[in-house]
């Protein structure tokens, strides 16, 4: 993911302009990615409404910037940069109202523990399996409708706090400071998250018969 | 040495800061012994591979009209 200097299309310091000549055409090929935006922003808010003003933030942004746009090939890549800075805006104005509960809470350490012995190590039948050549399933459709329902399945906070780090590839230092946690708090969370989404996938894609067939 | 469930948290860590030269050592050792924690760690960069794809994945084409192909496999993290 590119550095957001490179985009930063705020929408203050552009309203009000005069859309540039190429705006139509590109407004055409937005709405292609609308949906797909829609989907984008509200796996990450999990609020319809401010999913929809996200993303017409972003689409407005867009074209408000569109005489900058010189490479129509990466359009997709530069709609998505605009809309996950939209959508960071968004969680940044969120965390200063206290809607969640601490992440830290959400996952309870114990949880995991039926997947270790007494000693730590893997059950027999919970150490990892061999997931094959997992990148093809980037191909399938029904692995990401698994892949979205899994990240569903993590606690409000969690999920927030783990897809601010991999999917708005923010450092750990600005999420602990955004949600005010210490550092060993923060990786606990991510780790938990991450304990709960390989684990989620295993179960429902990989060891299925879907992972075989991707 | 490290146990599993240790390792797991490390493999997690290792994803978010620089580890202490000591443990970057006891964990490769213990992915070295145990081949559950070393799928372990490539499910973890599988994982974060997934959560980057997922941000630009075609996923509204059909299969057959997906002209991008898939990456090339992530890079495991770095050894210790």
């Amino acid at each position: 993911m590119g550095p957001s200097s490179q985009i930063d299309p705020t929408g203050s310091a552009t309203a009000g302009r005069e859309l540039p000549p190429q705006a139509a055409d590109i407004a055409a090929e937005l709405a292609g990615f609308r949906r797909e935006m829609l989907r984008f922003a509200t796996l990450h808010l999990r609020d319809q409404a401010s999913a929809e003003d996200a993303v017409q933030e972003a689409m407005l942004a867009a074209l408000q910037g569109a005489d900058r746009f010189g490479e129509r090939a990466r359009l997709k890549t530069w709609i998505f940069a605009i809309l996950r800075n939209k959508i960071v805006d968004i969680i940044r104005r969120r965390v200063r109202e206290p809607a969640y509960e601490d992440p830290l809470n959400e996952i309870d350490e114990a949880d995991f523990d039926p997947l270790f012995q007494g000693n730590g190590h893997w059950q027999r039948d919970t150490r990892p399996s061999d997931w094959g050549n997992p990148e093809r399933s980037f191909e399938n459709r029904s692995f990401w409708a698994v892949f979205d329902a899994c990240m569903n399945r993590l606690p409000p906070g969690t999920a927030r706090v783990f897809m601010m780090r991999e999917m708005l590839g923010l450092e750990t230092d600005e999420i602990c400071a955004e949600l005010s946690m210490s550092s060993n708090n923060c990786w606990v969370v991510l780790h938990r998250a991450r304990m709960g989404l390989r684990l989620c996938l295993d179960q429902r894609w990989f060891a299925g018969s879907g992972g075989q067939a991707a | 040495m490290m146990n599993c469930k240790q390792a797991t948290r490390l493999m997690s860590d290792e994803m978010d800061r620089d580890l202490s030269a000591g443990d970057r050592l006891a964990l490769r050792l213990h992915t070295l012994l145990c081949s559950g924690c070393a799928r372990y760690r490539e499910q973890m960069s599988f994982l974060r591979q997934a959560c980057r794809q997922q941000v630009t994945a075609d996923k509204a084409v059909a299969p057959d009209a997906a002209a991008a192909p898939t990456s090339p496999p992530p890079s495991a993290p770095p050894p210790a």
